[in-house]
């Protein structure tokens, strides 16, 4: 071969491995889907969507689980949410570029990169243990609040970022504040791209177990939190109560991870079953968020 | 007309609320380093450091306890070995391929894919390694046990590819297209261009990438507290059960150890150590990838 | 020139960070006149009118010597309310920047700011606004849509009305024909004349047929330097300065 040739045919080589190595990754989640979807599909019933926990595996379900999953969600969302775009807001609209601010993203990049089950012991000590809130759910959804929170501002920083300096000019030239500015013109037009962040951070919550587990929730629970709305016969007929964030909690991922712990073959099944439900959920956010990416591309 | 003062009090207190709403990354920060350090010091107070840095076995919950961290580092670092061994030939390879060779049309498609398996909740992973790679693996080596250091890191690479493909392509694609044009107008092929141009001049930004996957795969907790085992043993066999920093944190959070004894204090320390690895890999990622966004901004 | 002089700028000089941009400026705009401030690009012009409604407080490293004075009062002082300044003296950008929403929202804006809810007194103001801006026959039956979808001229006009709507004394325009084709500009020149019986106008242009058909004052700035300020007619026949005479023949620019 000549060198001519010999730098085509490697041309066509690599082309070939990169194509590989491309697909391997997407191979092997699609052997996992098939993997999860036919061991666990059969099990997949109304029974298991609304039972609780059981000793026999052909008797539990995931009620406690999901029902869990979304109160974190909602306290974890509560609690991340404002303090993440309020903190993006500060960073990217209002900071003067000094050493605090330097510091402070820094912080945010580093905070970024912490194992998530550290953040776990951090609401084990101070959550759980310093603040007696135990293992509630309160507890849990500020663990991951936490661990969400450099996500969602990262996001909200890049989502402001996108919306063009003209229309903070024009704001600012018809005599609005600085608040104004922000909140009635830049926030509306970044909001598309910060929901984005919000609902992939979210959805990475949703899967998070590792912290969960450090703060001490526990395995077994056959109870939901105690609803905040309920009714009663006599007055005053409708009654509210925030004791629900106080109470104990399991999640879908941990009820998964307990499952797989065990050796008999029916609580595999009822794990496979439970992460077909994860992973609905985990995707569906997933496709949510791509698709307004995608939608809101090249606006400006 | 002037602003009524309102209005300017309404200003400050807005941006006084905002500020402290970025402030609360510094306490998240400063509490971790906080309830790390706290929580180990009293740690070391009843186990000297050599003894934690020298001693070859980790059995802080048996009667005969040995307080060496040894064994959980050879775990840790033999399932992130495993896990870099996949990610990062895969990783950039698929890099190399999505920047240079794919169509734009296909980049589109390939990389929300991608970020998919990215996407996947790690006790999936746990789950998919002890109960589908570890007995496939089963197959082609017999001598391999239930749990292993092999099983989870494999999958753990799976998991780290995107990561390491998205970051390293980032990087090769702020490679300046007049350097590849250079290259191209001198007759070079694809393949040249991308390891002979694109490659190096992108390596500090790979680098990063690298180091980040590494730290990854130092922190990832669930699929080796699932499928590496649970067992503390030094040693470099990929094939037999091992145990993580992460999956001992995992193992005492699952028992019900009391407040303040030596065991619950031991769980910190496994924590400061993680984090201690992490950060500094960290911090070297954040820095290379400083140097390399001046130099071709 | 007629009547009490607006802005009086008096020894500016402008810095952003290390580098000066304007050196020792002296100008008086007069009232419900056109003056223009014309140059080629770098000379400082865009700096000098960002200074006359203070939007260079946003530039990081700006900093200034020197005096202007507005209306008899120091802007720069610590007393002035920036907001409060900035309604009366409004500003169309080189680009258009309309809001990305309805056109009704676009010029309601400034008011609702303000704290106008009633929607009669907005539609109201919406409508005078929009006729002053020569806006009003094309969009009337469509104040619900995007300001987005009309065109650049338009946009433009869209951005004059909204600036109106506040009911300023002054208006600045930085380069507002720079992004737009002949047809516009001449309609944008068309209302900036109109304009000029009611407001206090200056217009940054490096384009010397514009600065000659629209304004009454031209002064024209190279390198940071004011080098002549003259009544358009008297600088366009008569130029003291060899370097006006240069750019107004086109050897440069």
């Amino acid at each position: 071969m000549t060198r001519n040739q010999w730098s085509k045919f490697s041309d066509r080589v690599f082309q070939a491995v990169g194509l590989f190595t491309t697909f391997f990754g997407l191979a092997v989640l699609a052997v996992l889907l098939y993997d999860v979807f036919t061991d666990g599909f059969s099990r997949l019933n109304w029974q298991f969507i609304m039972s609780y926990p059981s000793r026999k595996p052909e008797q539990a379900g995931i009620l406690a689980a999901w029902g869990g999953t979304i109160w974190i969600m909602v306290t974890t969302a509560l609690f991340a949410i404002p303090i993440g775009i309020g903190s993006g807001i500060y960073l990217e609209e209002y900071a003067r570029k000094n050493r605090l601010t330097n510091f402070i993203e820094i912080n945010i990049a580093n905070l970024a990169g912490v194992p998530s089950v550290i953040y776990g012991l951090l609401g084990l000590a101070i959550f759980a243990r310093a603040m007696k809130l135990d293992r509630g759910v309160i507890t849990g959804g500020m663990t991951l609040g936490l661990l969400v929170l450099p996500v969602i501002i990262l996001s909200t920083r890049e989502a402001l970022r996108a919306v063009p300096s003209s229309i903070r000019e024009a704001s600012l030239a018809l005599g609005a504040t600085k608040w104004q500015t922000v909140r009635y013109q830049v926030l509306p037009a970044a909001l598309a791209n910060i929901m984005t962040g919000i609902i992939l951070a979210m959805s990475r919550a949703i899967g998070e177990t590792a912290p969960l587990i450090a703060i001490g929730a526990l395995t077994y629970i056959p109870f939901l939190p105690t609803s905040p709305v309920s009714v009663s016969k006599s007055a005053p007929f409708v009654n509210f109560t925030l004791q629900g964030f106080l109470d104990p909690f399991t999640v879908l991922p941990i009820q998964i991870f307990n499952w797989v712990s065990r050796p008999q073959k029916g609580f595999l099944v009822n794990a496979a079953a439970g992460i077909i439900v994860l992973l609905l959920i985990t995707l569906f956010m997933n496709a949510i968020a791509i698709y307004l990416r995608h939608k809101n591309q090249k606006r400006w | 007309m002037k602003l009524d003062g309102s209005i300017k009090f309404q200003e400050k207190l807005i941006e006084r609320l905002l500020f402290l709403c970025s402030l609360l990354s510094v306490f998240t920060t400063f509490g971790i380093i906080w309830v790390l350090l706290s929580e180990s010091i009293g740690f070391f107070q009843k186990v000297s450091i050599v003894e934690f840095l020298t001693d070859t076995e980790w059995t802080p919950l048996f009667t005969n306890k040995h307080f060496g961290i040894l064994p959980l580092l050879s775990g840790t670092f033999l399932t992130t070995v495993i896990a870099i061994l996949v990610a990062v030939p895969f990783g950039l390879a698929s890099a190399v391929y999505l920047s240079e060779y794919a169509s734009a049309k296909a980049r589109n498609i390939i990389k929300p894919l991608m970020e998919i398996l990215a996407a996947i909740p790690t006790v999936v992973y746990g789950y998919f390694a002890l109960l589908f790679v570890t007995p496939l693996l089963k197959m082609v080596i017999p001598s391999i046990s239930g749990f292993s250091a092999l099983s989870a890191g494999f999958v753990m690479g799976v998991m780290i590819i995107p990561m390491v493909s998205s970051l390293s392509e980032d990087a090769m694609h702020a490679v300046p297209s007049g350097l590849k044009e250079g290259a191209y107008a001198l007759g070079s092929h694809k393949l040249q261009v991308a390891f002979r141009i694109v490659f190096p001049a992108a390596l500090s930004g790979i680098t990063a990438a690298v180091i980040l996957a590494i730290s990854r795969a130092i922190g990832e907790t669930m699929i080796v507290a699932i499928a590496a085992g649970q067992q503390p043993t030094l040693t470099a066999n990929p094939l037999v059960p091992v145990m993580t920093i992460t999956a001992y944190i995992v193992q005492v959070s699952l028992g019900d150890t009391p407040h303040g004894t030596i065991e619950y204090k031991t769980i910190f320390v496994c924590g400061l150590s993680l984090f201690l690895l992490t950060f500094i890999l960290n911090v070297i990622s954040y820095k290379l990838r400083k140097h390399f966004q001046e130099v071709y901004d | 020139m007629s009547g009490e002089t607006v802005f009086k700028i008096q020894n500016l000089n402008t810095f952003y960070g290390a580098k000066q941009i304007l050196k020792k400026v002296n100008l008086d705009i007069p009232p419900k006149a056109v003056t223009a401030l014309m140059g080629p690009s770098g000379c400082g012009k865009s700096t000098l009118i960002r200074c006359l409604n203070r939007m260079n407080d946003l530039v990081l490293n700006f900093r200034y010597e020197g005096d202007i004075i507005y209306k008899g009062t120091d802007l720069y002082a610590s007393s002035v309310d920036v907001t409060e300044l900035r309604r009366e003296i409004g500003m169309v950008f080189q680009k258009p920047n309309p809001f990305p929403k309805s056109i009704f929202e676009n010029i309601a804006y400034g008011l609702r700011i303000q704290g106008v809810k009633d929607r009669d007194y907005l539609s109201g103001v919406v409508e005078e606004s929009l006729k002053r801006g020569a806006l009003w026959e094309e969009v009337k039956e469509r104040l619900n849509d995007s300001a987005l979808a009309l065109s650049g001229g338009q946009q433009q006009r869209l951005c004059i009305a909204r600036a109106l709507a506040v009911k300023p004394e002054v208006i600045l325009f930085d380069e507002p024909c720079s992004a737009l084709d002949p047809m516009a500009t001449a309609k944008i020149e068309e209302l900036i004349l109109e304009l000029k019986k009611n407001y206090t106008i200056a217009i940054v242009t490096h384009n010397t047929a514009q600065a000659a058909r629209v304004s009454d004052f031209t002064a024209f700035l190279y390198m940071g330097d004011l080098i002549e300020f003259e009544p358009t007619g008297k600088m366009f026949t008569a130029p003291k300065d060899s370097r006006t005479e240069a750019y107004l023949t086109g050897k440069f620019g």
